[in-house]
């Protein structure tokens, strides 16, 4: 429903921000169904790089991928005090392994900045903009594209 | 409200039902003595199954359907009244009939259109036996009335031709509808119009005792006055579709006379049902008087997706107790009794509840059987052969998927039955055997397992031609000799046919590794045990869900996995001196001086290198869907238990000779290796040693 005062309200979309490492993230937070603290994954054979494995989400076998390898800055160690993103692209359920995760922002489409073009490495076609808000800068990562790298990945044998 | 193409649906769906009852009424009757009268009981039900068919088709304007089921029926009239005589000759065409029909109600789901020529001819096949007994006069009415056919209300010429006045005259018809009948969409008027066909009426009506009228649940009674010279028999047809679902009673007013005894004869269960249908129609809407009588199970359709669901959610509560009793057991809490048998109790629920809902999907095997039962006529026909079909264990109840996948390799099999298994009439007679031979097809629980069991009394497997044809093949080397049952199991290798000429039913080199292979795919096992001159038996064994597996337990470095048990013929703690080294790579074992190739899973997985054998680690040998044999290599066995399957893929993707997952009692995620796979694709150079080995051997 569009409510003709503040028009900007309507379209402001929603979006939970997180930590890899250094650096702020955040995603579409229609897409998350839940966040978990990090348990023991069963580890997939000749799977790639950035799959930890699977666990176990009362009874469904979700894949782990681990966000910081997936996005370049290097493979995470996993520990206790890591978390886990399970977020729900097309038909599939996917947990991201992130360090940490923040809030929750309300963000009108203006306030995302396209993404520079910088370097030219692959993994930034994962981030869709940049939100520059106070000390902060929150990369917007673009979920349905890190599904679909994911689903193209061939498996090596 | 329901939309017409799900009522369309229902109705191809109570077609597959009545279809099923007209067969089981057919094998009846094949059972039958010569000489002994059939059941008319049993001779109603055909009809009743046959005239709702024609009803529904009609109604959905499927006119191949209703025509076809039309001249059936009328056949399946003349016998119930005795013009026709039952005898053997009738009951193939009987078949053949159901066996039309199937395909017309096929073609009419998916929506074609039947070729006129056809039809014409299939209904003349079937409506030519009403001159048996006729002399031709019967065909030409017969055929007159399906030009200008009335959906419900049945009338011929022939009938009242042979039918003279005595059963004829006025009747006094008392109507008292119920609410099902009114919120199944039958309508009093459309009744009484069809009533007007056959004569004209006088109708009055009263209310029930009750002074409130309730809109959604009218106490009216009709009473109607009928001045027809019908017969008695066609009142009851206009009122079958309400005769469930209201209190009917039919007296004849004009003539007395056997007019009653006819009414007990065609329906004797309607007035039986009378002072029921109340306490009935609650529970049950479509089923005919027949079916009440002999007492059947009240059933629900239920969406299968829902089924799953459950299935599903049960299959994570038997893990989140595991989990839970794992987890108190482990905290080392000082349990109190109470809760140690409140867990128990809990663990048991659970298991109870899951084998409920297991058995949900399960189905009778029934109408595979039955679906059977017309490929050995067909095949029969198309051999040349006379052949007795016998089934035993319809009701033996498997997974609704398992039986689905049964199909193709149930036809395989018994297409090989009858056309390499069976000897022709001829032969067998100079055998001393009886000249028509019969294909047993039998089911059955064994074990917390179904076998399912296809035997011959033909000729057995000819060991020597199928010796010769394996060596011409290369498929086994000349100098090999191989024991009774190794030659049998040679007919399931893959590009195997002993047939001297490719024939239309079998003989393209395909067909008993294709069943081994699809038997194996859901679990099972295939064997084959022969006795020459006495026929061959081929026995499947499944297990009785999908949703399971009883799998071993295991560790590969240090990665808890799950091996399907139904492949592993036995476990051994190697000695280092049984182990061989051929060449660079390859390792076998020799078991009991047969040698096996090693497969290390560890190296397979990518896990780690190469373990040394002998010191520690223990071999699983393993039997592919090929018949191979291969020793596995693990680090240790933990447990032998049930695992639920789930799938992978659904959320990830293939993985690598992983087949599924499944989710073990700490909660943790196990693989679940596929063999077939595995030993599809890895050792080539091992397996190729393999069989010159085992040649010489």
């Amino acid at each position: 429903m569009k409510t003709e005062t503040s028009p900007e309200k309507g379209s402001k979309r929603e979006l939970i921000t997180f930590s890899i490492g250094q650096q702020d993230f955040c995603m579409d937070i229609m897409l998350v169904r839940e966040i978990r603290g990090w348990t023991k994954v069963t580890m997939l054979p000749h799977s790639p790089a950035d799959v930890l494995g699977v666990m176990n989400l009362r009874g469904a076998v979700v894949p782990i991928v681990d966000l910081s390898a997936r996005l370049g800055l290097g493979p995470c160690k996993p520990s206790k005090r890591d978390v886990i993103i399970i977020a729900h692209i097309g038909n599939q359920t996917v947990g991201f392994l992130v360090t940490a995760v923040s809030d929750i922002v309300g963000i009108s489409p203006d306030e995302i900045q396209p993404m520079p073009k910088v370097g030219g490495l692959d993994e930034n076609s994962f981030v869709q903009g940049i939100i520059a808000s106070g000390d902060r800068t929150l990369r917007v990562l673009d979920i349905n594209e890190l599904a679909a790298a994911m689903a193209a990945e061939p498996v090596e044998v | 409200m329901a939309s017409l193409d799900e009522l369309r649906q229902i109705f191809f769906q109570e077609c597959e039902e009545q279809l099923e009852e007209l067969t089981d009424g057919l094998s009846e009757l094949e059972s039958l003595q010569t000489d002994s009268d059939p059941d008319p009981e049993t001779i109603n039900r055909m009809f009743r199954a046959v005239h709702s068919i024609k009803g529904g088709a009609a109604s959905f304007s499927l006119d191949a359907i209703t025509q076809y089921a039309h001249a059936f029926e009328s056949i399946l009239d003349e016998l119930r009244s005795g013009k026709l005589i039952m005898s053997r000759e009738i009951i193939p065409v009987f078949y053949r009939g159901a066996d039309r029909l199937t395909d017309y109600i096929a073609i009419g789901e998916a929506g074609g259109v039947q070729n006129a020529h056809e039809l014409e001819n299939d209904i003349s096949e079937i409506t030519a036996l009403s001159s048996f007994s006729h002399h031709g006069s019967a065909a030409e009415p017969a055929e007159d009335c399906i030009a200008e056919f009335v959906p419900v209300a049945l009338s011929f010429g022939v009938q009242e031709e042979n039918n003279p006045s005595p059963q004829q005259g006025d009747y006094s018809i008392n109507f008292s509808p119920t609410a099902a009948l009114y919120s199944n969409g039958h309508e009093p008027v459309q009744i009484f119009r069809e009533l007007e066909t056959l004569g004209s009426l006088d109708i009055s009506f009263s209310l029930g005792a009750e002074n409130v009228w309730d809109a959604s649940e009218p106490d009216i009674s009709w009473h109607i006055l009928l001045s027809s010279d019908c017969l008695e028999s066609e009142i009851y047809e206009v009122f079958e579709f309400a005769q469930d679902l209201a209190a009917i009673k039919i007296e004849m007013v004009g003539k007395k006379n056997s007019a009653l005894d006819n009414k007990d004869a065609i329906f004797p269960a309607a007035q039986k049902v009378e002072p029921e249908v109340k306490a009935q129609q609650a529970e049950k809407s479509d089923s005919a008087p027949e079916k009440v009588k002999s007492g059947p199970k009240a059933t629900v359709r239920v969406d299968l997706e829902l089924v799953d669901e459950l299935i599903n959610m049960v299959g994570e509560l038997v893990i989140t107790q595991a989990v839970m009793t794992q987890s108190i057991t482990e905290s080392e809490l000082s349990v109190s009794r109470q809760l140690a048998t409140t867990l128990d109790d809990f663990k048991t629920l659970t298991r109870n509840i899951q084998e409920r809902v297991m058995g949900i999907r399960a189905q009778s095997v029934k109408p595979l059987f039955q679906r059977m039962g017309r490929i050995v006529r067909e095949t029969a026909q198309i051999a040349g052969k006379d052949v007795r079909f016998i089934t035993d264990g319809e009701d033996t109840e498997v997974d609704r998927t398992v039986i689905e996948r049964l199909v193709d390799p149930l036809t395989h099999i018994l297409r090989n039955a009858i056309d390499h298994g069976l000897e022709h009439s001829d032969r067998r007679t100079e055998a001393g055997k009886v000249p028509n031979g019969s294909v047993k097809l039998s089911a059955a629980h064994r074990s917390g397992r179904v076998v399912i069991e296809v035997n011959d009394d033909g000729g057995g497997v000819n060991r020597e031609k199928v010796l010769t044809s394996a060596i011409e093949k290369g498929l086994v080397s000349e100098t090999a000799k191989l024991g009774d049952a190794e030659i049998d199991r040679l007919l399931f290798l893959p590009g195997f046919s002993t047939a001297s000429s490719v024939t239309s039913l079998s003989g393209r080199g395909v067909g008993m590794d294709v069943v081994n292979s699809e038997i194996r795919r859901l679990g099972g096992r295939v064997s084959i045990i022969s006795t020459p001159g006495q026929g061959t038996t081929i026995s499947i064994s499944l297990p009785l869900t999908l949703a399971v597996l009883d799998g071993m337990v295991v560790t590969v470095a240090s990665q808890t996995m799950v091996v399907p048990i139904s492949a592993i013929t036995e476990t051994i703690r190697p000695e280092a001196s049984k182990i061989h080294l051929i060449g660079p790579e390859a390792r076998m074992i020799s078991v009991r001086d047969l040698m096996l190739p090693i497969i290390d899973l560890g190296t397979i997985f990518g896990f780690e290198s190469e373990r040394k054998l002998g010191e520690d680690g223990i071999l699983l040998i393993v039997e592919d869907d090929k018949g191979e044999q291969f020793a596995l290599a693990v680090d240790h066995i933990l447990d032998q238990r049930q695992v639920v399957i789930k799938s992978l893929e659904s959320n990830y993707g293939h993985v690598p000779y992983v087949a599924a997952a499944t989710i073990l009692g700490d909660g943790q995620i196990a693989l679940i290796i596929d063999l077939d796979e595995i030993t599809n694709e890895i050792p080539t150079a091992a397996s190729a040693s393999l069989k010159s080995i085992r040649a010489s051997a």
